[in-house]
């Protein structure tokens, strides 16, 4: 439990946050979310995403992505669609997740690709800042450093730096959030790659924002529950993460999260949303439904269920939903 | 009795002398490491055939492997990992690696996460014992776990990751 201080420290920071236009965005998003009933996730497919020679076709990456956020916005022109997801932000963050080194990382050609249709949709260059821990797991994506304020932006909190002020919610205390979130953008999509976790199970769209944390390793114990649920609570990372491009291109079904080319797959799949908790639970069903194929035990059995999925939809958390008859699940 | 100023400035320099080199004998010994668990485990550029390193050795403590391998890192740890060392290689401009040797507290460390390993791995004589996939290599030698992974598929990446695991098997 939070104390009477943590609280106020942590609802100051969140209405400081929520602050001009982006608070009327939301709150219309969330109305708009609630009416439907059910949280919708879009799994679009590429079979040929990677070509013969096992070369990404970042050409048909750009197209994949195009057709995912089409079918979820139902905006057939890509900037339409963009436009509908970005509201009125300004400056729109891209967490990107290179922690597991080269072989397993946020694909660049799809980090470059959402870059280029935001700046279609009128975001300019270098209001868009490709950001995660560090240079090297920016660089283990294919990317390149950039803090050029005239083109797209590109480093790490190893630059920007973290808060001073800690905040809390529930277990995750004396938490140092990175200054990319919670002073330089005003909304970001998270773009994790989907892997197998030796300790939470799975990683995906909640648990790749440990990345914006000085010391994730705090929030490791448990299987990482509830410490994915609750930093999710935390007033920047839960109003401002407010979509998610979620990278199936390859992921790893086994012996994660770094990199084990012996439990790689090429998925093909782009998983994208704003319900982080409904894209997490899907994520994690294709974890399964890979391991299977494989002859592995289920996570349950391995001793690693992703519990921190139905905490993050519990009535503490309220993140969005884990029960599959709750998600609008749209498969193309 | 005559005091030989000059003889005795002569033996006291000559036994001072002695003793600096015995100091810095040891202080060298010391520095470098007598026991091989303090030498540098990686091969140098050209050591192994095709082979280039490719980045500084970084090596972390226990306490921060999390910074490397984040998550990863807990299995580790619970297996009695002291330090991890990591260097980047490249291969004839072919193919990339990466070698980690994890120090662990004793050989039942090494030999808890080296059979950890899958049912479809190879075994190879190396070290005390090891297995390999098709883009990696691991392997244990008393406290030491070696795992070298190639970011790439090619059809001589085993081969090739075989000698440079061979190069760093020679160094522990």
């Amino acid at each position: 439990m939070s104390s009477r201080r943590d609280f106020l420290k942590t609802a100051a920071t969140g209405a400081v946050l929520l602050g001009s236009q982006s608070k009327l965005g939301l709150a219309s998003r969330l109305d708009q979310h609630t009416a439907t009933g059910k949280s919708k996730v879009v799994v679009a497919r590429d079979p040929a995403l990677h070509g013969q020679n096992g070369q990404l076709d970042e050409k048909r990456v750009l197209a994949l992505l195009d057709r995912a956020i089409a079918t979820y916005t139902g905006h057939a022109r890509p900037v339409d669609a963009w436009r509908h997801i970005i509201g009125q932000a300004k400056v729109i963050g891209l967490k990107t997740n290179g922690l597991g080194g080269k072989g397993i990382s946020s694909h660049a050609a799809l980090v470059l690709a959402i870059a280029e249709r935001l700046q279609q949709a009128g975001i300019k260059p270098g209001n868009i800042v490709v950001w995660d821990r560090n240079a090297r797991d920016l660089e283990a994506c294919g990317l390149t450093i950039s803090t050029d304020p005239n083109r797209v932006r590109c480093y790490g909190s190893d630059v920007a730096g973290f808060e001073d002020q800690p905040v809390a919610f529930g277990s995750a205390v004396n938490v140092k959030l990175a200054k990319i979130l919670t002073r330089e953008c005003d909304m970001v999509i998270g773009v994790p790659i989907l892997k197998d976790h030796s300790g939470s199970g799975v990683t995906f769209a909640m648990k790749n924002m440990y990345g914006v944390l000085e010391r994730p390793s705090d929030l490791h114990g448990g299987g990482c529950n509830p410490g994915v649920a609750d930093l999710n609570c935390i007033p920047a990372v839960r109003h401002k993460v407010r979509f998610t491009v979620g990278d199936a291109i390859t992921a790893v079904y086994d012996g994660g999260p770094g990199f084990h080319p012996e439990r790689l797959w090429q998925a093909n799949t782009l998983i994208v949303g704003e319900d982080r908790v409904a894209l997490d639970q899907i994520a994690w069903q294709m974890i399964e439904r890979r391991r299977a194929q494989a002859g592995l035990p289920t996570l349950e059995a391995a001793g690693r269920p992703p519990r921190y999925i139905a905490t993050a939809a519990d009535a503490d958390h309220r993140l969005g939903v884990n029960d599959p008859k709750r998600i609008n699940l749209v498969e193309i | 009795m005559k005091f030989n100023t000059k003889f005795c400035l002569k033996n006291c320099a000559k036994n001072y002398l002695i003793a600096a080199v015995a100091v810095a004998i040891v202080a060298a010994g010391a520095a470098t490491g007598c026991k091989k668990h303090h030498s540098d485990p990686f091969p140098a550029s050209g050591a192994v055939a095709g082979w280039q390193k490719t980045s500084e050795s970084r090596t972390f403590a226990a306490k921060d492997l999390w910074q490397y391998i984040d998550g990863d890192a807990e299995q580790y740890i619970s297996a009695g990992v002291v330090t991890t060392s990591t260097s980047d290689y490249k291969y004839q401009n072919t193919l990339e690696a990466t070698v980690d040797v994890y120090t662990m507290g004793d050989a039942a460390g090494a030999r808890k996460i080296l059979e950890t390993g899958t049912s479809d791995a190879k075994p190879i004589q190396l070290g005390d014992a090891g297995v390999t996939y098709a883009q990696s290599v691991i392997f244990r030698k008393g406290p030491y776990l070696v795992r070298i992974v190639a970011y790439e598929s090619t059809p001589d990446a085993q081969q090739a990751l075989l000698a440079l695991a061979h190069g760093v098997e020679a160094k522990l």
